[in-house]
């Protein structure tokens, strides 16, 4: 197995942002107990900002590492912002993760991404946002 | 002098913060040598360092040296010294006896347990490739091959069932299913890598035909093992070269490895009785420990059915990796039977075979206790492993005890181009 870089061990031991948002605008769940890694994001949104986020993890190490490094990335950050920030982005901030941890636990980007479209298919913009994300992808 | 007068004393306060306290309970991995092994050893790497195929003197001692151990491998499992085949581990050792075991004239079918250690499975997979029937003896709740399915081992060339489960622990009835198999003809074959040292072994009352050993599991040097051959049973080499180890194992005897394997073995077998009894009480001292957290369910069998150094245990709603790490950061050394920590992203097939959850199996941490573990460390590692685990469920997105069957949110095998 390869070994994870010092700042995804910074983030796994130290996580920033551990929490719920109960009255969140926007949530996103991604991942599969059975698969081991399972992320719930929440959303505060402000101006078309993301004013919080908050996320709960059950994973490794890299699967708490993304999830505290994303929403480092994505506070204060438009939406149209957010929605840019991709699996690689969140990869390359934490140094690099072990190739097999790209596939697996690397789910942070993805979660981020269906709690902007939760906020926004609250909204009643679920259409454009899904067209949007498909396109970043 | 008036250099040395303004030396500072050195700060024992800072030194003594850098000092962690590390505890290694990782021993069904590997265990440290033993400086009585390793004294045993030096001599042979560069002063008795002959070939023992060699006939002159330097030969003949590092021959001789090698007879002892062979001798005293063979004592650790109540065998004939001229039974045992040194290897390079167990893993040669556990090839060597099932593609040299079988013979496709008493029938083209292999059976191993489901919970076979990958050094059995992956050789019987590939007896499959090569047009042999391949069976897998399923095993209970406490990982225990069922003897009411051992019919499934009938008509088959070779059977092997291992003396111990390296992840659970769970001791299988061993004779019972060498009875079992010579009934049907076949030729039986054990792995006692995690048993030996730990447990009595002994092949007559096992009644096994073939059995594996390692040294590095009883703190001897890595990269030797051996196989034990019944007399009288049938043994195709696998490596082919000058005809070494009477020809079923080519290739030059690795003196000091085998004799320090040797020393290891005397060792164990002298200090089994009071070495087993500490550590039954350790391991049984953890195991109470660590239940009493929330949501903690042990995995595999209890009392004198399970090896007398592990413990395994799943905890509910988390995941082993970040419960090793956590652990690493405190000093401390286990293993989990997570999918993070394996090669092939599967979680513990052990577990699965034992009717585990997968959630359950990535969220288990196996502890295995050694040589040098103190109860002190058994109550830091209880202690830590409470505020590990406290700290990753306060992270989680569930509840210890929540039902997490069926429960997918999708996003995992995502097409992931970028």
């Amino acid at each position: 197995m390869d070994f994870y870089s010092e700042k995804v061990m910074q983030h796994m031991r130290k996580p920033k942002n551990v929490g719920e948002i109960k009255d969140a605008d926007g949530v996103g769940k991604v991942g599969n107990p059975a698969c081991g890694d399972v992320m719930f994001l929440y959303i505060k949104v402000k101006n078309d900002r993301i004013a919080d986020i908050k996320f709960k993890t059950m994973g490794c190490g890299a699967a708490i590492a993304t999830s505290s490094m994303i929403t480092e990335l994505a506070k204060g950050k438009t939406l149209e912002e957010a929605l840019k920030l991709s699996r690689a982005d969140v990869a390359g901030s934490l140094g690099g993760l072990p190739p097999v941890k790209m596939h697996c636990s690397n789910l942070a980007a993805s979660a981020l991404h269906a709690a902007i479209q939760d906020y926004l298919s609250k909204k009643g913009v679920a259409l454009v946002a899904a067209k949007r994300v498909k396109k970043r992808r | 002098m008036q250099g040395l007068r303004r030396q500072r004393p050195p700060d024992l306060r800072v030194k003594q913060e850098v000092i962690l306290m590390k505890v290694y309970l990782d021993h069904a991995a590997t265990t440290p040598v033993d400086p009585r092994v390793l004294a045993e050893m030096r001599p042979f790497f560069s002063q008795t360092f002959g070939n023992a195929s060699s006939l002159h003197s330097f030969g003949r001692e590092a021959k001789e040296a090698l007879e002892l151990a062979r001798a005293r491998v063979a004592k650790l499992i109540s065998a004939l010294p001229d039974e045992i085949i040194f290897t390079s581990g167990g893993t040669e050792a556990d090839n060597l006896a099932v593609l040299g075991g079988v013979d496709s004239a008493r029938g083209k079918k292999v059976v191993c347990s489901a919970v076979e250690h990958p050094a059995v499975l992956e050789p019987c997979a590939e007896l499959g490739r090569r047009g042999f029937e391949r069976v897998l003896l399923p095993v209970d709740r406490e990982g225990i091959v069922d003897m009411h399915v051992a019919g499934r081992a009938r008509g088959a060339s070779l059977v092997s069932v291992m003396h111990a489960n390296n992840e659970v622990g769970a001791i299988q009835p061993i004779a019972e299913i060498a009875k079992f198999a010579h009934d049907g003809d076949a030729v039986f074959h054990c792995d006692a890598v995690q048993s030996a040292g730990k447990i009595p072994v002994d092949v007559r009352k096992l009644g096994v035909d073939l059995l594996t050993l390692s040294s590095h599991k009883i703190y001897g040097p890595k990269g030797v093992g051996a196989l034990y051959l019944r007399k009288g049973v049938k043994l195709k080499p696998i490596v082919f070269g000058g005809g070494h180890e009477r020809n079923l194992r080519s290739g030059t005897e690795n003196v000091a490895g085998i004799v320090g394997f040797g020393k290891a073995c005397e060792l164990a077998l002298r200090e089994m009785p009071r070495e087993s009894r500490q550590l039954y009480s350790l391991r049984d001292r953890l195991l109470k420990k660590l239940l009493a957290i929330d949501g903690a369910a042990l995995n595999g069998p209890r009392g004198a059915k399970r090896l007398p150094n592990n413990v395994n245990v799943s905890f509910g709603a988390i995941e082993g990796e970040g419960i090793l790490l956590g652990l690493d950061d405190a000093g401390i050394a286990v293993s989990t039977g997570s999918a993070c920590s394996s090669k092939k992203l599967q979680p513990s097939h052990v577990l699965l075979a034992m009717g585990r959850r997968p959630e359950q199996a990535h969220g288990s941490v196996r502890y295995t206790l050694g040589r040098s573990t103190t109860a002190r460390q058994i109550d830091f590692t209880a202690r830590k492993t409470a505020e590990v685990v406290a700290r990753l469920r306060r992270m989680s997105p569930f509840k210890p005890g929540e039902d997490l069957s069926g429960v997918d949110f999708g996003g995992h095998h995502e097409e992931y181009v970028e």
